[in-house]
């Protein structure tokens, strides 16, 4: 697997060079390098020791490429994405389909603010486009790196000074063919001074086939500007996502992301902030509802390097079935990052017999006027409050349901869009074999 | 009050108050280590043939190993070859205080534990180990009427090979980690205590570590076995004096806790430090792990605030039903002092409890890290934890560092785990000057009530001793 995606780079280097510019091109051929000598992680690697990579890696994936002619089976009707929608929201939309842009089903803006896809910034902004590529990725491990060597679409955000993005953006990244693909998505978001933008994330396969995305999110926020990112990760049983998303922020920045993992058979997430401008504040929140074989990985860390910054952080875990969920929150807090405050809590509920968590919430400190908390619980469903459930009449399943679902709230409740909140909580719902709106 | 005068007084005199070395004739290896060494060590110690052959295969063991990095610590590695594996004071076969060397009884008064005094006034029976040979054992015969049997390392080999050949190894295999192999090869004493069937232990067990010798290591041995229905409290201290080299400390603690017996083993670990440039002091790479079979207990209690380097992470095996496992720490680093410690609770056995106290102190330019794992296996079924791992920072320049692995395979285990840093508050200080304490005075006051719940667990002679020891170790640190 090593080997064919390094040498479909070599292979399609003089193509890849043609799309952007030299001095990216050049940070390319230093990223197939890193990969080729490292390779995929192993579970020796400190970083995916509950994580093996075996068997994803072992498919006979096929990598789409803008090279390649356009292929049939990739025609996708807006009749087939309908239902992975938000529709009752006004959004932005930006819609990929295997990695291509797909100009019919989105709707794209270069009005006030550039909201469009990093396949036509290369071309369009070449220079805002170099300045922030691979800044943050740059000493990232292995996969990281394979995604900047064969990176060429993915969304692609522009915000200047003191503009607000009055709808949210919602981008979809779809799947589809009758082989195993394997997609580099890559998305690249600036938000000058002053400004802000929601966005709500979907990565999700349409076909039976398996499908692998190896996603990475560079997200530089300025100072006083704010973000509200959204993840839906609801795929299909045979799709697996790697995500890394890396927040810069400046000072007295605000930033706030939701992962709602309830689908797909392998998720890895890195999510890392460094909150390098003083007052810069980021909240993290997190649902995973796991079940059959489902891996469920969160990765997290928060690098204090300025002083007066704070960062919050709530994960909630259910795992059902043969499920399995892997918990890793750092905390970094540098030496001269005085008055941090860091908050950390991850909570687990465990339902079968083989289901399993390792949880490893982390503190680095290095400086002294700090306040820095984590908090780790893994149990089960309390007894008396479902005896109390159903003393009032409520089935068990219900009444687990409900339980549960309130676990969870604290996840999800602040996301903003009450749609999307509504949407959410049915979905929990039908993962967990109730209707909600019979409950609720 | 008078008891925090009296810390005051001492913090003010005192730098690394144990730091005299004392001129006992000694017969010492030359350094180095092969094959030989292990013979001769063997040969000197007029051990049986298994032994030595044990010794030789750990040592094939450690040659293939490599020195563990994980750990979130800093030092320049030991050079194994230059190190003496075996120093001895000359004289032995002590029976009564009378013939052990008047050098030596100095050196303890000089320590403040004055043999004689312990004897008479807290009961408290002890094995004493100056550069890994164990000097004298007091109270042996009183112990003996028990059926109870506490002696140094090389007497057990002798007397009791049974015994040893028997437990030594099971909890911690010669493989288990690279210093543990290391010891298993070159280990030259230690204490071993067997408790009988259904036996009481009538006085605390104590065992008092110093390393005296210039450019040697120090590597005990300690094997504890309570049979079943018997209890046993067990302490452990260390010093050293000043020098301005690195010496190495690996010792192997195992602890074997048969049905419904308990164990509370306590460590008072004061190692010197270094000075306050970071020069010297001891590097303590230590593996202590105990196994509880069907309903038994092991509490393990540790005041670490020696030692350059710690590395220390005592663990229960909680194989049997029912059985129960404890973990309480005080660590405390200050000046250029590095500890990455905590523990391992390995949750096999059905209703298998475990508590985790962890309290860290890192002051100056110290490093501080907690690093434990809770493990539950699927067959553990109601298996319970809770950790508390909490941190003081003192200074901007010192770290503290959380390292909880937690991994539940059961549906029906509860594990709780939290985690807090933060530093003294202005509050705390400015309310207890107030009240006239001097700053330091708040100090140490604030630091004793933050490691309250450990101290609680130490055996009362131990706690005060304790109490002093972080007074003393903290002192300059406030600027």
């Amino acid at each position: 697997m090593k080997d064919r995606l390094s040498a479909f780079y070599w292979l399609h280097e003089t193509q890849f060079a043609q799309i952007s510019s030299n001095l990216i091109t050049s940070q390319r051929r230093k990223a197939i390098d890193i990969f080729e000598t490292e390779g995929f992680p192993t579970v020796r690697n400190e970083d995916w020791k509950y994580t093996s990579l075996k068997k994803l890696i072992a498919p006979n994936y096929v990598l789409p490429s803008p090279f390649a002619s356009f292929d049939e089976e990739e025609q996708v009707e807006y009749k087939d994405i309908k239902k992975f929608l938000v529709n009752d929201i006004d959004c932005y939309q930006v819609v990929f389909i295997n990695g291509r842009y797909s100009s019919w089903l989105s709707q794209t803006t270069h009005s006030k603010y550039d909201i469009c896809t990093l396949g036509s910034a290369w071309k369009k902004y070449p220079k805002i486009v170099e300045e922030n590529f691979n800044k943050l990725t740059k000493d990232d491990g292995p996969l990281v790196q394979l995604n900047t060597a064969l990176a060429w679409e993915g969304l692609y955000v522009n915000v200047p000074k003191n503009i607000v993005v009055e709808k949210p953006i919602q981008v979809l990244y779809f799947t589809t063919g009758s082989t195993p693909v394997f997609n580099q998505t890559r998305s690249l978001v600036i938000l000058a001074e002053g400004s802000s933008a929601e966005i709500i994330e979907r990565h999700h396969s349409l076909t039976n086939h398996e499908t692998w995305t190896n996603a990475v999110d560079e997200i530089q926020i300025g100072s006083n500007s704010s973000i509200h990112w959204v993840k839906l990760q609801h795929d299909s049983p045979q799709a697996s996502l790697t995500q890394h998303s890396k927040i810069n922020q400046e000072k007295d920045s605000k930033a706030i992301v939701h992962t709602i993992s309830t689908g797909g058979k392998f998720i890895r997430n890195n999510l890392d902030f460094s909150l390098s401008g003083p007052g810069a504040e980021a909240h993290m929140f997190g649902l995973t509802l796991g079940n059959d074989r489902q891996l469920v990985d969160h990765h997290t860390r928060v690098d204090h390097i300025a002083p007066n910054c704070s960062s919050h952080e709530t994960y909630k875990g259910i795992y059902d079935d043969y499920s399995k969920g892997v918990f890793n929150g750092k905390i970094y807090v540098h030496t001269d990052a005085q008055k941090t405050a860091a908050y950390q809590q991850n909570n687990n509920l465990i339902l079968s017999e083989k289901a399993s968590i390792d949880t490893k919430p982390q503190l680095e400190i290095y400086a002294d006027d700090v306040k820095c908390s984590h908090g780790c619980t893994v149990g089960q469903l309390d007894e008396d409050a479902l005896f109390y459930l159903r003393a009032r009449g409520i089935r068990l399943k219900e009444a687990k349901a409900l339980l549960m679902l309130a676990f969870a709230n604290d996840a999800i409740s602040d996301i903003q869009h009450p749609s999307l909140r509504v949407k959410l909580s049915q979905l929990i719902g039908r993962k967990l074999g109730v209707d909600m709106s019979t409950v609720l | 009050m008078s008891d925090n005068d009296k810390i005051i007084d001492e913090v003010t005199s005192s730098e690394y108050k144990y730091g005299f070395s004392t001129e006992i004739d000694a017969d010492t290896l030359p350094p180095g280590l092969d094959e030989d060494t292990i013979r001769l060590i063997s040969l000197k110690k007029n051990e049986p043939q298994w032994m030595t052959d044990w010794r030789l295969d750990a040592f094939q063991v450690w040659k293939k190993m490599d020195e563990p990095e994980w750990a979130n610590v800093h030092y320049k590695k030991p050079d194994f070859q230059a190190i003496s594996y075996y120093s001895a004071a000359k004289k032995r076969n002590i029976e009564s205080l009378d013939e052990v060397d008047p050098e030596l009884l100095k050196t303890f008064e000089k320590l403040g534990i004055s043999l004689d005094e312990q004897k008479r006034l807290s009961g408290v029976a002890m094995d004493i180990v100056v550069d890994s040979v164990s000097v004298s054992t007091t109270f042996k015969k009183t112990l003996k009427e028990k059926g109870i049997i506490f002696c140094s390392m090389s007497e057990a080999i002798q007397d009791y090979p049974e015994l040893v050949k028997k437990y030594i190894g099971t909890v911690i295999p010669k493989s288990d980690n690279f210093y543990a192999a290391l010891n298993s090869a070159v280990f030259t004493d230690g204490s071993f205590c067997y408790i009988p069937k259904g036996v009481r232990c009538p006085m605390e067990l104590s065992t008092y570590f110093r390393i005296n010798e210039a450019g040697t290591g120090q590597f005990e041995r300690t094997l504890l076995i309570a049979d079943q229905n018997s209890y046993v409290s067990y302490l452990e201290g260390c010093t050293a004096p000043q020098r301005d080299e690195n010496q190495l400390h690996a010792a192997v603690v195992e602890l074997v806790a048969l049905d419904n017996s308990e164990i509370k083993y306590s460590t008072v670990q004061n190692w010197f430090p270094g000075d306050s440039n970071g020069k010297g002091g001891i590097f303590n790479f230590v593996t202590k792990r105990g196994i509880c079979e069907t309903s038994a207990k092991i509490s393990w209690t540790q005041v670490e605030t020696g030692s350059a380097v710690t590395w220390k992470y005592p663990s229960c095996i909680l194989k049997g039903d029912n059985s129960i496992g404890e973990f309480y720490s005080v660590a405390l680093t200050n000046n250029f002092q590095q500890a990455d410690t905590g523990t391992k609770m390995l949750h096999l056995g059905r209703n298998t409890k475990s508590t985790i106290i962890s309290k860290g102190i890192s002051a100056g330019n110290s490093h501080n890290s907690y690093r434990g794992l809770v493990r539950m296996s699927p067959r553990a079924l109601n298996a319970r934890n809770f950790s508390q791992c909490d941190s003081l920072l003192m200074g901007d320049k010192c770290g503290a560092h959380t390292f909880p692995y937690i991994e539940v395979k059961n549906p029906t285990a509860k594990m709780e785990h939290e985690a807090t840093t933060s530093k003294i508050g202005e509050d705390q200080i400015f309310y207890c000057q107030q009240r006239g304490l001097s700053t330091e005075a708040a100090i140490a006051l604030i630091v004793n009530g933050y490691c309250k719940d450990v101290l609680n667990q130490l055996p009362m002679e131990f706690a005060v001793e304790a109490q002093k020891l972080l007074a003393i170790s903290l002192e300059g640190s406030v600027g």
